[in-house]
């Protein structure tokens, strides 16, 4: 008790900034499920391993889009062109005069990552001097531009380089010239998207934690401040843009290479869109509702496809059903409602 | 106390400033000097331009014409937040904050961007816990500890608005543009406000845009009249309060014995 007094406890509010950093045993819980996961289905893990990727893709859009506020419906634009990066650098007939390294798996997640941060650069430095409708009518139109472009170059410029429709179909050399991929039980694509995954949320998560992080809050929250505190806010937001797009980039490079090929539904609107409702799903701004948002969006649409089958497209009922109850009901999303869920349970305890 | 003000150097000065929406002009001309260490505040009907001319001051809106100095050196063309750097701060006169973070969050942004730190992105806001307490420490300034984990949207309105003040006060300003501190206050609170505003660090050149006009005569020690975008007066609170047009268009007969 004396001690306490000779150096005053910091306010709760203080101790609870200073340590929104800290890593909770609940955090665990993803990586143990997805662990349980290649064990306990071995039969789902192509898409395991898809739902993986689209985790890290959809943390570059939440971090953009639920942390800076940017609304995008075209981040398929860097997640395609990451994926093609990837796929073009595999490409068998380009092989040798690539020094034989195009499809070493990190040469190809390097490439993915660059040319999605070098697209993100320089879109974003037109994009992102525009706001609400017609920053999202820009970024939709880039990936309509770069959709038509994968898929016409070939006959526009008389080479075969991106496969048309067809795409590219390649075969990745082993990881670090030990793990090969397996295109069969994708055990080591599974780790693989399990691996980047990792390193992809650390580098979100401490991004978000940082005094950076802050400051894309405060950008979503009160632009106007942001600017009156002496924050450059243009700069901040070109930042973040590109390392989103550097992640989508990435992601996009690692879902072409634990599937052996591209096609051009990289670049596809649908994709885009399905990307944006995962998170808005999941709960913007939030970290792990992009986990949860994902997942619960690639369950579903197995599901409805099994049970009612494609035809006609049920799916895309449910997802709608889905996302118009979640924007009116839980805008926080499923990871809000287990927030306040757990608060609940919280107070009744006590 | 006047004399020594007046001989004060220039911190802020605006030079035929301009600006029209349409066909609407909104700032005519504004040629208008805050001395260092002053008291200075604008006053005028409402409609009259004040809050545009604050816009125009911190670069929040680009003037039609005319140019803006800071101490010194024109600023007309530097962006709001380099202006903000080199110390020309305003509060909004409808709370300008972060109302999905808590008190302290907001104080953290402003303090960390002041700090220069704002742009780290791979050690965690934890890991300066200095810039936390000066936030803290601004908090306590204005008795808002007790508020510090509460989100802005949970706070009365009066006491948003004394994080406004904060804020301003986290970016250490040279100059200071308080637009209607006290406005939507309960009067039961506006003390506390005022109380704020009086113990400013003396160095700091102040203007207020204020609508009371007790508190603009205890406050002011000159005064400059704004109507429909042009300055009518610029004087004493005694110049003011016996000036003939004012008093018809502004004050009122007999408002100000
Ligand atoms: N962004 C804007 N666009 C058009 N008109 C505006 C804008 N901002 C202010 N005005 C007009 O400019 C005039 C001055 O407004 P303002 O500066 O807010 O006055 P005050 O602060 O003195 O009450 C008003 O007639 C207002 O309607
Ligand atoms: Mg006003």
């Amino acid at each position: 008790m004396a001690d306490a007094n000779m150096t005053p406890q910091p306010s709760p509010a203080v101790q609870q900034l200073l340590r929104r950093h800290r890593f909770r045993v609940v955090e665990l819980l993803p990586w143990i499920a997805a662990i349980a996961v290649f064990y306990l289905f071995p039969g789902y893990r192509l898409l395991a391993t898809q739902v993986l990727v689209l985790i890290l893709f959809a943390l570059s859009v939440d971090l953009i889009v639920g942390y800076a506020g940017i609304v995008t419906l075209g981040h398929t634009a860097y997640f395609g062109t990451g994926a093609y990066a990837a796929a073009l650098l595999a490409r068998p007939e380009w092989q040798e005069t690539l020094w034989n390294v195009g499809a070493q798996p990190l040469v190809g997640i390097a490439a993915g990552t660059v040319a999605g941060a070098l697209l993100g650069l320089i879109s974003g430095w037109i994009i992102l001097r525009t706001r609400e409708l017609t920053l999202l009518m820009l970024t939709l139109a880039l990936t309509f531009l770069l959709h038509e472009l994968a898929k016409d170059i070939d006959g526009l410029t008389g080479t075969l380089i991106t496969g048309g429709f067809d795409g590219i179909n390649f075969t990745m050399n082993p990881i670090l010239g030990i793990f090969e991929f397996d295109p069969i039980f994708y055990s080591t694509n599974y780790w693989y998207a399990f691996a980047v995954l990792v390193v992809g949320f650390l580098i979100v998560r401490t991004i978000v934690n940082s005094p950076f992080g802050a400051t894309l809050v405060g950008i979503r929250e009160n632009v106007r401040r942001m600017h009156a505190v002496g924050s450059p806010v243009q700069r901040r937001m070109l930042m973040v843009y590109v390392i989103s797009c550097a992640i989508a980039g990435l992601a996009g490079a690692v879902w072409v290479q634990v599937q052996d090929n591209v096609t051009i539904a990289v670049y596809e609107f649908e994709l885009a869109g399905a990307i944006l409702i995962m998170v808005i799903l999941g709960g913007t701004g939030r970290l792990y509702g992009a986990f949860i948002g994902v997942l619960v969006y690639m369950i579903l649409e197995n599901l409805t496809e099994t049970v009612l089958g494609t035809d006609p497209p049920y799916w895309e009922l449910v997802v709608g059903g889905a996302l118009v109850l979640t924007v009116l009901f839980a805008p926080r999303g499923l990871l809000g409602i287990g927030e306040d869920v757990s608060t609940m349970l919280g107070r009744k305890r006590r | 106390m006047n004399a020594v003000v007046d001989s004060g150097r220039p911190m802020l000065e605006t030079r035929g400033l301009r600006k029209n929406f349409g066909a609407l002009e909104v700032a005519r001309d504004v040629d208008f000097t805050l001395h260092a260490g002053a008291r200075h505040a604008l006053i005028g009907p409402n409609g009259a331009g004040k809050t545009t001319f604050v816009n125009l001051i911190t670069g929040a809106l680009d003037a039609s014409g005319g140019d803006v100095f800071l101490n010194g050196d024109r600023i007309t063309h530097v962006s709001e937040a380099g202006r903000v750097k080199r110390g020309l701060v305003r509060t909004f006169q409808i709370n300008t904050l972060f109302t999905g973070l808590t008190v302290l969050e907001n104080l953290y942004l402003a303090v960390s961007e002041h700090a220069g730190v704002a742009a780290r992105m791979l050690r965690p806001v934890g890991s300066r816990p200095k810039v936390v307490a000066e936030a803290m420490h601004l908090l306590e300034m204005l008795q808002l500890q007790d508020d510090a984990a509460r989100l802005i949207t949970e706070l009365p309105y009066g006491r948003q608005r004394l994080v406004e003040i904060a804020i301003a006060l986290a970016l250490e300003p040279r100059v200071l543009l308080l637009d209607e501190p006290a406005a939507g206050v309960p009067s039961a609170e506006s003390h506390i406000i005022l109380d704020a505003i009086s113990g400013l660090p003396e160095e700091i050149a102040v203007l207020i845009i204020e609508h009371d006009m007790d508190v603009v005569f205890r406050f002011a020690e000159k005064i400059t009249v704004l109507v429909s975008g042009a300055v009518l007066a610029t004087g004493t609170p005694d110049e003011i309060g016996s000036n003939a047009e004012v008093r018809s268009v502004y004050l009122g007969e007999g408002h100000h014995a």
